[in-house]
Formats: C-alpha cells, sequence, structure tokens
C-alpha cells in the first residue's frame, strides 16, 4: 500500500482523508469538510463543520446559509488536524479559491478543486505547489483550449460594447455569479456603467463585507426605467437567458462568457449574439504546466477530459490515473442555476 | 481578411435568416468588388479546386504542434471540423498577414500546380500570419464548406434587399456562367451575362393539410386526386429551346438532374410545367433516402446516374407557348399537360402524375392506406375549378397524408453533430429487441427541441462506454419513438429492415427498455402496410 492510499481514499462521498478523518469537497453530508472554493459543486449543503479561505467565507455563508459552522484562515497558512498539516494555496479560479495542500510524515498531497494559472485583474493568482500526488481538474483537457490573454480579453469586450452602442444595442453578459461575474466586472471597468442581476448583486455585498474591494457596480432592477438600461452594460447569470426580465432589456446584444466558446459549434447552440472564451479555469498549456511544476509522482485527472488528459500525461512520462468525481460544469451549471432562479426580481 | 473574416463571424453566431442577410447586406455595401464576387462564387459552389491535400494539411499541422495523432483526433472529434481543429491547435501567429479575400483566392488557384514543399512553406507562412479566426478561414478557403447556414436563397436575398432587383432573377445570375475574373459585380447581378426571360420561374402553388371530413370538401365529381408523391417538387421552365429546373425552395437545379433536362430537348412547345423530381427504377418510385444522394451534388456521376436514375412525374402546366395560364380551371390546364405529353414520345421517366379513379369519397381512404406501398405519402385533392395560386392558399388544394409508423426503439450510440451541432450528441443510432440481444434498426437525428439534446448530450457524457472518438456505445436505456413513412426489407441492413425517413417522434421517459418492440413486431408492419 503507497503512501498516499493511507492519506487519500476515494470514497462515495468524496475525496477522504482517514487519517485526519476530514472530507475535501465531499458531495454528500459528511462531519467535516475542507472546501476549495464556493461554487456549489464544490462547497455543498449539509456539512456538519466548513473549512475554508478567508476569502471564500463570506461566500459560503451568502450561499448556505449563516447558520453553518464554520472556520476559515489565510492563503499559505497551516493549521494542522488530527496529526495532519492543511494549509491553503490560491489556485486563481474564483475569487477565495484554493488549492488544498494536506502533508502528513512527510508526504504530500494537492487537491487543486478548479484552477486557473493565468493571472486576471481580480483573483489572487495561481501560485503551483510541490507535492507527491496531484489531484488535478481536467474540465479545458485537450489542446484546442489556449486562452487569450487578460488584455487581449479586455480589447475584445470593450470593442464588442462600443459595436453595440454605435448600434444602439444595450450589452448582456452571462456568467455565472460566483467567479465570471465579478471577473467581467474587472474587464468591464472603467468605462459606462455596470448593471448586475440581483443574485450578483446580493453576493457581490457579501464579497465586499469580508473586505474585498470590487469595481462598482449597479443593481439591475425590474422596476428601473428602460431608458436608463439603454446602451449601458449588463452582467446576469446564465439562468436568465430566454427570461422575461432579459425580454425586458431594451435591444439587447446578449454575449455568453465561457471557455466552451473557444469552439464554434458551442457559441451558435444557443443563438445569442456574441460568445467569448473567458474562462476560470486552466487552459491545455495551463494544466500541463502545473502539473509539471507539483513535480508529482502520481497524478489524479478528475472533472473534464479526464481520459484524454490521464493518457498524454502517461505518455510524458507522468503516472496518472482517472478519477471519477461529482464536480464539473454540469453539476455546477445545473446548481447554480437553481440558485439564480430563486433570486427572482 | 477582417472585412470577411467579420462577415463570416457575424453569420455563424445567428441562426436568424434575417440578421445573415444583414450581415451580407452590409458587407456588399463596403467590400471590395473583387471580394464580393468571390464571397459569391464561394456561397453558390463556385469555388476553384482544392489546391492542397487536407492529408497534408493534418500532416503539418500535427507536425507543429507536436500532438501525437491520437490527441489530434480527440480534439477534431470534439470540435467536429478538420480546418477549425487546426485553426484552435496552430500556435499564436508571429506576424500579421493582411490580404483582402480577392488576393487571398488568387494566390490560392496560384498553388494548386506547385509542388509539395512550395505548397508547404506558403501555407505555413500563413498560418503564422493569421489570428485564430482568420486561420480558420484560410482553411475553409482552401477546401471544405463553411456550414454556416448560407444557402443561394439566402444570399440571393441578401442581393435583393441590396439592389431591389427581382429575387428570382438574381438566382439565375449567380448560377449562370461567369468567372471572377471577367465579370464585374454590377454587371453580374444585372444578369448582363444571362437571358432571364428564359428561366424566370413562377411561384408554386402549395396545399394545406386536409382539416375536414372528406364529405365536408364537396361532391366527388368536383374534385381530382393525385398521389403525393415524395420527391422534391420542382417547375421546369421551357423557353426558347433553353431548359431550366427550379426547386420549391426557388433555387436552380438544373445541373443536378441531366436526365430532365436532355428527355424535354423531345418537347417541341414552349412551357412551364409543375411536377415531382423522384428516383425511379423500372418504373418504381425509389425511397426519398435514395433520391437524397442526387441532391446537392457539384458532379454527378455516372455511377450515381446508373444507381439513383431521376424521373419526373408531371401535375401540372402554368405557361403554354408563351401564355401563363394560370388562371384557367385545373381540369382545363390537366388537359393541355395531357395533351402535350400526348403529342410527343417520351421516356419512360417522364409521366404524366396518374389520376386516381374514384366516384365516393369513400373508397379514398384505402387507396391512401396503400399509398406507402408504392413509396408515396398520400394523396393530394385538388377541386377542378381551382386557378393555380399563388403560395399557400386554403380551400382548393388539400394534402392527406398517411399516418406515420411507429416503434419505441432504444438509443445505443449516439455522434456529435456538424456545424451549430457540433457541440452536442445529436446523431442517433436505434436498436429493438432480437432475442435476448438488441438489433439495429434506424439512425435518425431530428425531432427533438435543443433542451432535450442538451438533456441528452449529458446523458452520453456520463454514459458512454468507451472514452476515445467520435461515436459514443451507450448504455442502452433512454427510448425513443421513431416514427417513419415505410418501411421495407432489406439485405443491406443487419437487421434486414429499412425504414424510409426514420425521425424521432418523442422521447418516451416513461418507458423502461424492457418495453421496446421487437425485430418480429417491426417486420410484421411490413405485411401490414
Amino acid at each position: 500500500m503507497s503512501k498516499e492510499n493511507q492519506l487519500i481514499k476515494f470514497t462515495k462521498k468524496g475525496i477522504y482523508c482517514p487519517q485526519g478523518k476530514f472530507y475535501l469537497d465531499p458531495w454528500y453530508p459528511v462531519d467535516y469538510a475542507i472546501i476549495s472554493h464556493g461554487h456549489a459543486d464544490h462547497a455543498r449543503w449539509g456539512m456538519k463543520r466548513y473549512l475554508c479561505t478567508d476569502d471564500s467565507k463570506a461566500i459560503l455563508q451568502h450561499r448556505l446559509g449563516a447558520a453553518i459552522k464554520i472556520e476559515s484562515m489565510p492563503y499559505n497558512k497551516a493549521t494542522t488536524i488530527n496529526g495532519v498539516e492543511i494549509s491553503f494555496h490560491p489556485a486563481g479560479h474564483v475569487i477565495g479559491s484554493a488549492q488544498i495542500r494536506l502533508a502528513y510524515k512527510g508526504y504530500v498531497v494537492v487537491f487543486t478543486g478548479d484552477y486557473k494559472t493565468q493571472p486576471d485583474f481580480i483573483t489572487t493568482p495561481y501560485e503551483p505547489v510541490k507535492c507527491n500526488t496531484f489531484i488535478t481538474e481536467s474540465t479545458f483537457g485537450l489542446p484546442i483550449y489556449n486562452w487569450k490573454s487578460e488584455e487581449a480579453l479586455q480589447e475584445d469586450l470593450h470593442s464588442w460594447v462600443k459595436t453595440n452602442q454605435q448600434n444602439n444595442r444595450t450589452s448582456v453578459f452571462l456568467g455565472y455569479s460566483l467567479g465570471k461575474a465579478q471577473r467581467l466586472m474587472s474587464l468591464l471597468e472603467g468605462g459606462d456603467d455596470i448593471y448586475v442581476h440581483r443574485s450578483i448583486h446580493n453576493l457581490n455585498e457579501a464579497i465586499s463585507s469580508s473586505g474585498i474591494e470590487l469595481p462598482e457596480t449597479k443593481l439591475w432592477s425590474a422596476d428601473l426605467d428602460k431608458k436608463t438600461l439603454q446602451n449601458e452594460i449588463i452582467i446576469a447569470p446564465p439562468a436568465l437567458l430566454g427570461s422575461r426580465m432579459l425580454k425586458r432589456v431594451p435591444n439587447p446584444a446578449t454575449a455568453i462568457c465561457s471557455g466552451w466558446m473557444q469552439i464554434r459549434g458551442n457559441r451558435r447552440w444557443q443563438a445569442v449574439d456574441a460568445g467569448f472564451a473567458v474562462s476560470d479555469h486552466a487552459d491545455w498549456n495551463g494544466l500541463i504546466s502545473a502539473v509539471k511544476a507539483s513535480e508529482a509522482e502520481q497524478v489524479y485527472v478528475t472533472h473534464g477530459s479526464q481520459a484524454v488528459f490521464s493518457k498524454y500525461l502517461n505518455e510524458l512520462g507522468i503516472k496518472a490515473d482517472e478519477l471519477v468525481t461529482e464536480y464539473g460544469d454540469e453539476a455546477l451549471a445545473k446548481a447554480e442555476a437553481e440558485t439564480d432562479k430563486a433570486t427572482v426580481k | 481578411m477582417k472585412l470577411f473574416s467579420d462577415l463570416i463571424s457575424a453569420i455563424e453566431i445567428t441562426n436568424k435568416t434575417n440578421a445573415k442577410i444583414e450581415a451580407l447586406v452590409n458587407y456588399f455595401k463596403i467590400a471590395p468588388d473583387k471580394d464580393k464576387l468571390w464571397l459569391i462564387a464561394l456561397f453558390t459552389g463556385k469555388r476553384p479546386s482544392r489546391p492542397v491535400k487536407t492529408t497534408l494539411m493534418r500532416e503539418w499541422c500535427m507536425e507543429i504542434t507536436k500532438l501525437p495523432e491520437w490527441l489530434f483526433l480527440e480534439s477534431y472529434s470534439a470540435v467536429g471540423d478538420l480546418g477549425e481543429t487546426m485553426a484552435l491547435l496552430l500556435p499564436s501567429p508571429s506576424h500579421k498577414l493582411d490580404l483582402s479575400l480577392h488576393e487571398w483566392m488568387t494566390e490560392l488557384k496560384a498553388l494548386k500546380p506547385k509542388t509539395d514543399d512550395e505548397k508547404k512553406a506558403f501555407v505555413l507562412e500563413a498560418w503564422s500570419g493569421l489570428d485564430q479566426q482568420e486561420r480558420l478561414i484560410f482553411n475553409k478557403l482552401i477546401g471544405g464548406s463553411f456550414r454556416i447556414g448560407v444557402s443561394k436563397k439566402t444570399l440571393v436575398n441578401a442581393l435583393a434587399r441590396l439592389t431591389n432587383i427581382d429575387a428570382n432573377q438574381l438566382m439565375h445570375s449567380i448560377i449562370g456562367n461567369w468567372d471572377v475574373e471577367s465579370i464585374t459585380f454590377e454587371e453580374l447581378i444585372h444578369g448582363n451575362h444571362i437571358n432571364y426571360d428564359n428561366s424566370k420561374p413562377y411561384p408554386f402553388c402549395l396545399a394545406y393539410a386536409l382539416e375536414k371530413e372528406l364529405p365536408d370538401l364537396g361532391e366527388p365529381k368536383d374534385w381530382i386526386v393525385e398521389q403525393k408523391w415524395d420527391g422534391i417538387r420542382g417547375q421546369i421552365v421551357k423557353r426558347n429551346n433553353e431548359i431550366y429546373i427550379w426547386s420549391r425552395g426557388e433555387e436552380l437545379v438544373t445541373q443536378q438532374f441531366p436526365e430532365l433536362v436532355e428527355a424535354m430537348q423531345n418537347f417541341k412547345d414552349d412551357f412551364v410545367i409543375d411536377g415531382e423530381i423522384l428516383a425511379l427504377k423500372d418504373n418504381d418510385v425509389l425511397l426519398f433516402n435514395d433520391l437524397q444522394k442526387r441532391l446537392n451534388r457539384k458532379n454527378v456521376t455516372k455511377k450515381l446516374l446508373e444507381d439513383v436514375p431521376i424521373g419526373f412525374y408531371a401535375y401540372d402546366i402554368l405557361e403554354y407557348n408563351g401564355d401563363d395560364i394560370r388562371e384557367t380551371a385545373f381540369d382545363k390546364r390537366r388537359k393541355r399537360l395531357e395533351s402535350l405529353f400526348n403529342a410527343v414520345a417520351l421516356p419512360e421517366h417522364i409521366k404524366l402524375s396518374f389520376l386516381v379513379d374514384f366516384t365516393e369519397w369513400e373508397t379514398l381512404h384505402e387507396i391512401r392506406n396503400n399509398s406507402r406501398a408504392i413509396n408515396s405519402e398520400g394523396l393530394m385533392l385538388k377541386q377542378k375549378k381551382s386557378p393555380y395560386h399563388t403560395g399557400r392558399k386554403k380551400g382548393d388544394w388539400w394534402k392527406w397524408k398517411v399516418d406515420p409508423l411507429t416503434i419505441d426503439a432504444v438509443m445505443i450510440y449516439a455522434q456529435k453533430g456538424s456545424g451549430r451541432r457540433s457541440s452536442k450528441y445529436t446523431d442517433y443510432t436505434f436498436a429493438v429487441k432480437k432475442d435476448d440481444a438488441l438489433v439495429t434498426v434506424a439512425k435518425a437525428y431530428s425531432g427533438l427541441t435543443d433542451k432535450e439534446i442538451t438533456e441528452i448530450s449529458q446523458w452520453v457524457n456520463k454514459n458512454a462506454i468507451e472514452k476515445f472518438g467520435p461515436v459514443r456505445t451507450v448504455k442502452p436505456e433512454l427510448v425513443f419513438e421513431i416514427a417513419f413513412e415505410g418501411i421495407a426489407l432489406s439485405n443491406r441492413h443487419k437487421s434486414g429492415v429499412a425504414l424510409r425517413f426514420p425521425r424521432i417522434a418523442r422521447w418516451r421517459k416513461d418507458k423502461p427498455v424492457e418495453e421496446i418492440d421487437t425485430i418480429e413486431a417491426v417486420k410484421a408492419l411490413i405485411l401490414s402496410c
């Protein structure tokens, strides 16, 4: 039995540390959950105790309820639970997101949760962490996924908004409330007024309350005068596509912002006006550089292109196996849609 | 190429025809003359032959990216388009090339006779000087189609909006004989190179589905009944020794059916007739699936001409020796059509549509139910005194189709679609029970909503049995009702049956896989129809 099998176990409820008696991002209720970030497929209901980063705490409380039992700590500080050293390291995915590092008797496991290696204007940038076992996501684990720089994206978004304004159209950007919305705010900041949907607005308030500074936005409420919105910028969660609220926007041009928009077929599927490949996940080169920087002797590949990415890593001489989890875009989309739909008006 | 690249981006993102037309009109307003001509050439099948083989381009792309072939193929199956896959895989450009569409096309034409090494140098230089979207377009200009939903008709509608010239005349102009080097845009759209008087079609008269009981139509003697043949409606225009064939979508399809053009030479008179273009072999109407092999081909090979010969069943005559007779009553027009056909010796594959002999409404039920046996879709009921209406008008013409046959089958394979559908699993293979095993009976890819397709795609992602390659074998679990127009015994199919025009009628979420049909039950349908 290898050391890593003693430190972590893959169970039906999630990734478990028997020595520490806690789970990492479990998908079923457990006694003690260490959470990488606030997205609904990683931070779920019903855990008796939560541990997360300081920056995630307000987000979890906002989403899971103020009554949850939750502790937090800053990035790069360690605590010990039942002899296992635990620390959080920036994952560059969304505000508060972390890789979780576990160390026990000199053996180190890093669980990435979700991560993005390219820096953006708002998220604490990703930091590589050396380890023996590296558990990595693979959402965009195909070489067709390579993201533009933040500056190039900024230019694309601004020029789209400008064209829309010339044509008297209101720019609507669709992206998840947590992560994509704040990223878009940072990309679009400095020009015109940015209106955000209530689910984003409420989350922003929670984030701001923990001392993080966000770009200035206004609440997009149903009682706003149509003329006020004309030619402005609106950020809304994807669940609003096709909703009555969106239909009330004067002459809208709608853009979906997601890594999947890299492919033409995906851009065309939803019948929107534009698709921008703005992703919170590592691209192909990001995944490979992260795996290499970890110097791990064993890699586990979770949600996304597990089969392809682990096969390729093995060809590079890096021992990698697939790991089936309940994380991923589809689980996230479903959970986020439910949350956003619950936030009406 | 920025103008053209922006146009393609604008067109591909929308599925609204009007937005596509608007983008085209804007392009035509500002693009240089030669670029406009190339755009029309590219979207009407007048592209020059491919100067560089796809296999070579693939090889070069793998060489540059240093990716193993399997990973290249995985990427391809995720993207669903080779030109796009290569555009996405190649590294960021190192410099910027700025050529117009016309300049690129001229270069590509000149590339054709060159050596492979020279071609490689050219392609690699282009790849490293274009951004992702331009690179994709460059790959498409070499070969491949854009698949962005711009039909000839859309293009023509854009030109018509731009110029106020009649759309059908524009259709003739762009289909006609011209090449980019020896015509200007103005000359092309004004049709200087064609004689539209010779090709001008009439709008088709269309029927509604029957929505009342037969006796409510009045006296049987006031009606003419024909089979509703399942081919494509066509209008054949013969004027001044020139022959044109228009499809119902108002596209000129003359070149696709040389055997019809040849047969029409037998007539001495001028006319415009309406009828059905069908695949006909030994006097039998073949399946629509067979006819499809003949549609939208740039070249009709000799083998294809032999395998799927085309025939024409004439329904109506709209113009005779220059006279528009559409206002004449249908029974009189039919007489005119008959004497036209009886006056000359015609080859077997050109026929009058035969009339159903009946005196009581009652007898039509049985004839309609038997229509499937002769590969007809049902019956057409036409009021004897009816004029040839413009477009769809209620009351004078009715179509009375047979109800589709249905079976319940289980999905066993799923494959991604193409174009807009390349991101989702949209093409499915279905099976029914054969003893303890399953046997494939049909492939179908239409009939579901986008929402259902998304749901099924997610299910396929979770339930695929193998993980590599474009086709996913899935757990036999999802049950669908498959509707089809006909069924025949077949040696080519493992199941022993061939279904005609199968499509998904609905997703039977309520049905467990144990309750799907057996192959015996499917075969029993052959006897019943």
